[in-house]
C-alpha cells in the first residue's frame, strides 16, 4: 500500500489535499470552511449552522430543489457539520463523478443564493435541532460540558440557542458567509480512486480565482472548572467529565491518547473493566480526547441509574487516578495492536481517510502517514506513559450532570 | 469475489465471500434466534444471552475474551433482533485463525450465575437508558399495538420486569436449545483462509449441541388504532406508525423500498421537502421492515408538538396523494440511483458484505451479487410501487404519540 500525501497550496490559501486509494471504486472529499461557532457573533448563536441551511438552498445555476437532484442523480452521499472551528462539507460517491461533485461545491461556497424568503425554514429548522438534543440527555451533558468548560466564543454549541437563532436575519446570515467562507483557512481533502491532476485541475478552475481572508483573531482559551447540574426527569444520572490532557498538537499527544486507550479503547479498558464488567453500573461508559485552541482535555461519560450515580462517579475517578499505579506491558501491546489495525480499517473508506487527512492537517498542518504513527505507537513504553501521567496528573476537572440529581466532585479534586 | 460454502452432516454451515485483494477479514456467527423465538415471561432472553456470551467459556473467563479480542486488534460486537442474534468481528487477514478460535468458543459460554445477576443489572441501565431517549418507548408500544398477540410483538431488550425475574436456568436451557448446529452459521468475508476456516470449525463444533430449532410462521391479524404516551420530559413531539408490510423474499420487496425512498428519503423525498426543507419537522421519515411471514412500513415523525396536527395531516395527504396518482419517472430514477449508489459505497468494505451475506443467508439460503440486486432495483416500475402501496400504505395503520406535558 504505497501511501504518499498529494498536496497543493494555492495563491490565495486553499489548501488542497489528495490520498490516492485505487483499490476502491468511490472517492470522496471533506472540505473544511474556517466557520465554525467560535466566529459567530456576539449574541448570535447557532450563526454558523443556520448559514451552513442557507447555503445549501440553491447555488450557482441551480435552486434548492435542482441541487440536491443533481447530487442524487449522481450517487453522491453526503453531510455537513460544524464544529467550533469549521463548517465542513463532505460526500462520498462512486470514483468517476468527483469532478462534477466538486464543481457544485465549489458553487455552494462562493454562490449560494442565501434565499431570503427560506430564512423563517432555515430557522425552524435548526430549532428543531435544538429541541431535539434538550430530549437526549446523553448528548445534552457533553453539550452542557463544553458551554461551561469553555468560556466564550469557544463554548458555543453548533446547535446556537433559542435567543441567538430567533435573532438572526438575513444581514446575519450574508454578513457570516461574507466573511467566513474564504479560501485562506480553507482545506479541502481529497482521498480514493481519482486522478490528482483532474482534481487540482477542476479545483484551480472553480476555486482558483476564490478571494479573500477571514478574521481569525480568537482570545486565548481558559477553561472554566467545577460542577454543573442540569435537571432533567429521567431514569438515568449522565455524568460528562472533563481534565486536562497534552492536545493533539503537543509533541507528547501520543502519551496522553494512549493513556486515554489504556482507560477507555476496547472491552478489556479499564474503564470498562471496572464500571460497567465488574459492578455492572452502567450500559455506556468510555472517555476520548478532545483539543481545542491548542488546549486538549479527557472528556468521560457514564450514564447509571440516579441512585447508583455517586458511587459510578467515584468509580470513575478511581479508574483515572489507578493509571498512577502503573500501566502493564500486555495492556500496552493491546493498545498498539488496535491502533494498528486501526489504521488498515481506515484503508478501506475513502470517507474516514478525507476526515483524518483534512483534520491532521487544521491542527498540524502536516498529514502523518502509517509509517509515521506505527513508529511513534512503537515508540511507546509503560515508563514512559507513567511517567507522563505522574507530569501531568489529571487536574482542572469539570464535571456536568443531567438527571434527576445532582453530583459535585469529591473534595480534594483538583 | 467468490462464493464459497461447506457443510458437512451435521455441522454448522460456512458462508464466505472470498476477496483475496482485501486488507481485513470479517467473521460472524449468525443465530437464528432473537427475541420473536421468546415466550412472554422470558422477554428479552436472546439479547440477555447475547451480552452473557462474552461472559466466559470454558477455556476462557470474562476477562480473558475481552483482552483476546482487543489483542487481534478487532472491530468486534454482537446485536440482537426480532428474529437474530449475530456476533462478529473484523481483523487482520493474519489474525483470522485466533479470531475463529475465540468466535467460535463465545457460542457455547458457560453461563455462571455470578456473571449473570452483574449482567442483569448492565440490561437494566441499558432498558433505563432507551427509556430515557426519544422516542421514549413509542417503538416498542406501536410494535405491540401492531402485532398484538404475534411473537413479533415481543421487545427485544425484554422489560424491567421480565429482565428482573429472569433464572438463569431458563437461560441455559434457553442456549441449549437454540445455540445449535442446525441453527447457526458461520460468515466471513473479505480476505479469508477457506480451508482454514472449514478445517477448524467442523473439528471445533463436533459437539456442540444438535437440534434443530422450530420456528412456525404465524400470519399476524395486524392492529391498528392510536395510543398516547404522556412524557413530563419531553420537548419535542413523537409519532411512529406502523403499516402492513411484505415479507423478506417477497418480489415486490424492492419496489417496496423503493417507494419509501420516493416518500420519505432523508434528503429529496416528497416528506422532505413538505416537512424537512420547510423546517415544519425534525425528522419524518419511512422504512420497510421484513420478517420470515410478513413485514411492516415503519413511519416516524418528530417536530414541535404545536405543529404535530398539521405535519400529521401533510403526511397523511402524501400519502394519500401518491396512492392516488402514483409516482413520476423521475422520482423512480432519483431513488434508484440514490439506493445503487448507497449499496456500491456500503459494498467496499468487507464488514459491511458480511451483514448484507448474513442476512441474504438468514432470509433465503441464498446470495445474490451486487450486480443482480442493482438490477432488480432497475427492474421496478411505476406500476410496481404502486401495486405494493395498495397492499401496504393503503391499509389501516398502527400510532402511537408521544406528547409531553399539557400546557
Amino acid at each position: 500500500m504505497d501511501q504518499r500525501l498529494l498536496h497543493r497550496q494555492f495563491d490565495n490559501g486553499l489548501v488542497l489535499l489528495g490520498e490516492h486509494m485505487p483499490w476502491l471504486r468511490s472517492a470522496a472529499f471533506s472540505f473544511l470552511l474556517p466557520a465554525g461557532t467560535c466566529f459567530e457573533s456576539l449574541g448570535l448563536d447557532g450563526l454558523s449552522g443556520m448559514c451552513s441551511e442557507m447555503v445549501q438552498r440553491g447555488c450557482g445555476d441551480l435552486d434548492s430543489r435542482e441541487f440536491l437532484e443533481r447530487l442524487d442523480e449522481l450517487g453522491v452521499e453526503r453531510g455537513s457539520s460544524i464544529t467550533t472551528s469549521h463548517t465542513s462539507f463532505s460526500c462520498a460517491m462512486p470514483a468517476d463523478v468527483l469532478a462534477t461533485v466538486l464543481g457544485l461545491y465549489s458553487d455552494l461556497v462562493r454562490q449560494p443564493h442565501l434565499p431570503e424568503d427560506q430564512i423563517p425554514d432555515a430557522r425552524q429548522l435548526c430549532l428543531q435541532e435544538l429541541r431535539a438534543l434538550e430530549d437526549e440527555p446523553s448528548h445534552r451533558c457533553f453539550s452542557e460540558l463544553k458551554k461551561f468548560r469553555y468560556p466564550l466564543p469557544f463554548g458555543r454549541i453548533s446547535q446556537g440557542s433559542k435567543q441567538g437563532l430567533e435573532r438572526i436575519d438575513i444581514s446575519a446570515i450574508q454578513s457570516f458567509f461574507q466573511e467566513n467562507y474564504k479560501p485562506a483557512g480553507s482545506i479541502l481533502a481529497v482521498a480514493g480512486n481519482f486522478q490528482w491532476e483532474e482534481v487540482c485541475d477542476t479545483v484551480e478552475q472553480q476555486l482558483g480565482d476564490w478571494q479573500g481572508t477571514p478574521e481569525v483573531e480568537l482570545p486565548e482559551l481558559h477553561s472554566n472548572y467545577g460542577s454543573l447540574h442540569v435537571d432533567h426527569a429521567t431514569n438515568q444520572t449522565h455524568l460528562a467529565l472533563a481534565y486536562d490532557c497534552a492536545s493533539y498538537e503537543s509533541p507528547e499527544y501520543y502519551e496522553a491518547r494512549a493513556l486515554v486507550g489504556v482507560l477507555s479503547d476496547g472491552m478489556s479498558s479499564r474503564l470498562f473493566s471496572e464500571v460497567r464488567e465488574k459492578r455492572g453500573l452502567v450500559y455506556s461508559v468510555f472517555a476520548t480526547c478532545f483539543s481545542m485552541a491548542g488546549q486538549g482535555s479527557v472528556m468521560c461519560y457514564a450514564g447509571t441509574t440516579t441512585n447508583r450515580a455517586e458511587e459510578t462517579l467515584q468509580v470513575l475517578l478511581e479508574t483515572i487516578h489507578s493509571l498512577g499505579d502503573g500501566i502493564t506491558a500486555d495492556e500496552l501491546e493491546r493498545l498498539k495492536n488496535r491502533i494498528k489495525s486501526s489504521l488498515v480499517f481506515e484503508q478501506e473508506s475513502s470517507a474516514a481517510r478525507s476526515s483524518q487527512i483534512a483534520s491532521d492537517w487544521f491542527y498540524l498542518g502536516r498529514v502523518p502517514d502509517r509509517a509515521e504513527v506505527c513508529a511513534r505507537v512503537d515508540g511507546l513504553t509503560c515508563e514512559i506513559l507513567l511517567e507522563h501521567f505522574r507530569k501531568y496528573l489529571p487536574k482542572n476537572f469539570s464535571l456536568v450532570t443531567v438527571g434527576s440529581q445532582s453530583l459535585e466532585l469529591p473534595e480534594g479534586t483538583a | 469475489m467468490e462464493l464459497l460454502t461447506h457443510k458437512t452432516g451435521a455441522g454448522p454451515e460456512i458462508v464466505v465471500l472470498h476477496d483475496p485483494a482485501a486488507f481485513t477479514a470479517s467473521l460472524g456467527w449468525f443465530v437464528k434466534t432473537g427475541a420473536r423465538d421468546e415466550s412472554l415471561e422470558m422477554a428479552g432472553v436472546s439479547h440477555f444471552l447475547e451480552h452473557m456470551v462474552f461472559k466466559g467459556t470454558q477455556r476462557r473467563t470474562a476477562e480473558e475474551v475481552n483482552r483476546e479480542l482487543d489483542h487481534l486488534g478487532a472491530q468486534s460486537n454482537a446485536y440482537t433482533s426480532e428474529d437474530s442474534t449475530v456476533f462478529y468481528a473484523s481483523v487482520l487477514p493474519e489474525c483470522q485463525a485466533h479470531a475463529v478460535d475465540l468466535l467460535t468458543d463465545l457460542m457455547q459460554p458457560t453461563l455462571r450465575e455470578e456473571d449473570f445477576e452483574t449482567e442483569r443489572q448492565v440490561i437494566l441501565e441499558e432498558i433505563a437508558m432507551y427509556d430515557d431517549q426519544p422516542p421514549y418507548g413509542a417503538f416498542e408500544r406501536v410494535t405491540e399495538l401492531f402485532f398484538g398477540e404475534h411473537p413479533l410483538s415481543t421487545r427485544v431488550l425484554g422489560t424491567t420486569e421480565s429482565v428482573s425475574d429472569m433464572l438463569v436456568t431458563q437461560m441455559q436451557e434457553y442456549h441449549r436449545s437454540r445455540y445449535t448446529r442446525e441453527n447457526m452459521f458461520l460468515v466471513a468475508s473479505g480476505k479469508i483462509d477457506f480451508a482454514q476456516l472449514v478445517d477448524y470449525v467442523s473439528q471445533a463444533t463436533a459437539d456442540w449441541p444438535s437440534k434443530p430449532a422450530v420456528r412456525k410462521p404465524l400470519m399476524p391479524t395486524y392492529g391498528s388504532g392510536e395510543l398516547l404516551i404522556e412524557r413530563e420530559s419531553t420537548h419535542q413531539y413523537y409519532a411512529a406508525q406502523l403499516w402492513p408490510g411484505v415479507h423478506c423474499n417477497a418480489p415486490d420487496r424492492y419496489a417496496l423500498r423503493m417507494l419509501c425512498s420516493v416518500l420519505a428519503d432523508e434528503g429529496g423525498s416528497r416528506l422532505f421537502w413538505e416537512l424537512i426543507d420547510t423546517g415544519k419537522a425534525e425528522t419524518a421519515t419511512l422504512w420497510p421492515q421484513f420478517f420470515d411471514e410478513c413485514g411492516c412500513v415503519i413511519g416516524y415523525l418528530c417536530c414541535a408538538p404545536e405543529d404535530a396536527e398539521e405535519n400529521e395531516e401533510i403526511s397523511r395527504n402524501v400519502i394519500e396523494q401518491t396512492l392516488r396518482e402514483g409516482v413520476t419517472q423521475k422520482e423512480i430514477d432519483l431513488a434508484r440511483n440514490k439506493i445503487a449508489s448507497s449499496l456500491i459505497l456500503s459494498d467496499e468494505r468487507p464488514s459491511n458484505r458480511l451483514f448484507a451475506l448474513g442476512q441474504s443467508w438468514l432470509n433465503r439460503k441464498n446470495y445474490e451479487p451486487l450486480d443482480v440486486v442493482l438490477a432488480r432495483y432497475a427492474a421496478v416500475t411505476a406500476d410496481d410501487m404502486m401495486q405494493v402501496a395498495e397492499h401496504t400504505l393503503r391499509r389501516p395503520c398502527a400510532t402511537v404519540k408521544v406528547v409531553g406535558p399539557a400546557e
